[in-house]
């Protein structure tokens, strides 16, 4: 059961971090008349593409005693970032990033440029914009952002063993607890694991599908939070 | 209200709260397709017509002078406010021009209830104030019973109210409407322009409304600009500006059916007329001398109403142009009955219903087409 504490406490942080990093990015995305913007995008979306292990083997050697990442790491806390907690956290939100960017940057897209155009007419800066038109507006696209990111860290298994190694109660998550279970063959523990897992990614995504078709909504602004015309 | 007392506005007649702008541009920031507009123009109290084709680039004009879009060369006054000056580098934005600017759409925020909407604009003021404010305002646009409803929750004639009071409510310096009657009937298009004069007597601001309809231009307006092709091709009263149109397009927008092709024959500069035969046919036609030699080419527009129909060949009138021709078809459309005529070339005639019994006009009658010469306009493409 510590694996599985320890993988809600990851996917919890990730979530936390991408909902704070991934909102201004995406809202740059959405935003932005950068024509290299194709590029940034490509960066976000990799980790969809690639396997786990590619970019666990980079992330790896860049976090690594030896890697850039590690080094700075090394010289500010004397230790590596590699094999430690925060070091997975690190990992997860890169492999996650495109399942929280990517839901932002559809949803506030969506939302009509013309409520924008109106706001800063009768003269909202960007960042009242934002927070009075935008997010409102957008929240079911941000609970899909927090749930998927959540989620897809919950089951991540490539990243996890590449840079967290195996360590118990510290980078052992649930996903490598099943795996290392099933390989001493102890078949019923791995079971149990794999339910609750199971359990939890299901009772996670049902939440957003749920959000989405508005079967009911966690907080009153589902049902008007939506732009006329959607 | 910055930097000019409301006593100011109303003592010093027109000149010093004019909006202005000289734009120039080829490319608008949102990467619409290449599009050239280049215009000037001045815009006093009182509303202003704004009357082109669509596509004419009419919105595209609005958006430059809200800032929303920023053209290349240009230089925007309000009174004394430099609004933008490409020359010195000046380009304000949107939040600090106080224009109060009404899209095709409402665009009102769906969250917000009504109050909140037509308070959006007012953050700065206290409370009270602002109250005081959209009270003011939701009743004087008649939408004050929906104060607490959704933006989302009301109808399209009562949104475009709505719209306007927010749009008013922070004291904008100038209005700019981008066709905001679309899609209202005629009832709810006449009260709300009413309720705006109503609000600009007391304000005295200059207005600038956009339409691409002829009646909205002749109903509303106290001076008129027709832009056609991104360029300002006339501008005076409202009548005269629908009925000299200068371009081929235009001409449609103001309401001329018939466009005919013609080949100029004969110029009488004495008589301040040229004869011009159509185009794939022998019929002639006299029409006001313009700009053109023996041989060119010209397009003519003239309005169905403004050709005459008679059922005998007339006999002493001054009108020069009498051709005789075939119904060949004849419609119905509520109070105007549409008829084709050919005589050489196809004319649409409009008739009243009555003329329509009197004459015995059926498809196969013969007919006499009755123009005067000034009723001829010639347009470019």
């Amino acid at each position: 059961m510590e694996a599985l504490w320890l993988s809600l406490k990851l996917a919890t942080c990730v979530a936390a971090i991408l909902l704070s990093l991934g909102m201004p990015l995406a809202y740059w995305l959405s935003q932005t008349q950068w024509h290299g913007k194709f590029l940034l995008e490509s960066v976000v979306a990799l980790p969809l593409v690639l396997p786990p292990t590619v970019l666990g083997f980079y992330l790896l050697a860049a976090m690594g005693a030896n890697g850039p990442l590690g080094k700075l790491w090394m010289a500010w806390f004397g230790h590596t970032l590699a094999f430690t907690f925060l070091g997975l956290v690190f990992a997860s939100a890169i492999y996650s990033l495109p399942f929280a960017v990517q839901p932002l940057v559809a949803v506030f897209e969506s939302v009509d440029s013309r409520l924008l155009d109106a706001a800063a007419v009768l003269g909202a800066g960007s960042w009242r914009t934002f927070r009075e038109i935008i997010l409102p507006l957008s929240m079911r696209g941000v609970v899909t952002a927090v749930v998927l990111s959540f989620a897809h860290t919950l089951g991540e298994f490539g990243v996890v063993l590449m840079v967290g190694g195996n360590i118990p109660g510290v980078t052992r998550t649930v996903s490598i607890d099943i795996y290392d279970r099933v390989q001493s063959l102890d078949y019923s523990a791995a079971n149990r694991l794999a339910i609750a897992l199971a359990l939890i990614s299901f009772a996670v995504l049902s939440t957003i599908y749920a959000v989405n078709r508005r079967v009911w909504s966690p907080w009153p602004l589902g049902s008007n939070g939506r732009v006329r015309g959607e | 209200m910055d930097g000019c007392a409301v006593s100011d506005l109303s003592c010093s007649q027109t000149e010093n709260v004019a909006l202005m702008a000289r734009l120039k541009f080829a490319r608008t920031a949102r990467g619409h397709a290449a599009f050239a507009v280049e215009v000037n123009f001045q815009i006093a109290p009182g509303i202003t017509i704004l009357f082109g084709p669509s596509g004419a680039g009419k919105s595209t004009l609005l958006d430059c002078v809200a800032g929303l879009l920023k053209p290349r060369e240009g230089r925007i006054t309000l009174g004394e406010k430099v609004l933008q000056d490409s020359a010195t580098g000046i380009f304000l934005p949107p939040k600090e021009r106080h224009l109060a600017y009404l899209f095709q759409s409402p665009a009102l925020f769906p969250h917000m209830t009504v109050e909140e909407n037509t308070g959006f604009g007012l953050a700065h003021s206290p409370a009270a104030e602002r109250k005081a404010t959209v009270q003011q305002l939701l009743e004087a646009f008649r939408v004050s019973h929906l104060a607490h409803r959704k933006g989302n929750e009301i109808s399209g004639g009562e949104a475009q109210r709505v719209a306007l009071a927010r749009a008013l409510a922070p004291a904008p310096r100038a209005v700019l409407l981008d066709e905001p009657l679309r899609g209202l009937d005629a009832e709810l298009k006449s009260s709300l322009v009413d309720d705006l004069r109503a609000w600009n007597r007391a304000n005295q601001l200059p207005i600038l409304y956009v339409t691409h309809q002829r009646d909205e231009v002749d109903a509303l307006g106290e001076r008129a600009i027709a832009i056609d092709g991104g360029r300002i091709v006339s501008e005076g009263i409202p009548h005269a500006v629908l009925d000299a149109p200068r371009t081929k397009r235009l001409a449609r927008a103001a309401g001329f059916e018939n466009h005919l092709k013609a080949v100029v024959q004969e110029l009488r500069e004495a008589d301040g007329v040229m004869r011009a035969r159509l185009d794939g046919s022998q019929t002639e036609l006299e029409l006001p001398l313009g700009y053109a030699a023996v041989g060119d080419h010209v397009n003519v527009a003239i309005r169905a109403g403004d050709i005459m129909l008679a059922a005998q060949k007339p006999a002493g009138l001054s009108a020069r142009n009498i051709l005789a021709g075939i119904v060949e078809s004849v419609e119905a459309r509520g109070a105007t009955v549409a008829c084709c005529v050919n005589a050489g070339a196809m004319f649409r005639v409009h008739l009243t219903p009555g003329a329509v019994r009197a004459l015995e006009i059926t498809a196969g009658t013969r007919v006499w087409l009755v123009i005067k010469t000034h009723s001829c306009r010639l347009v470019d493409d």
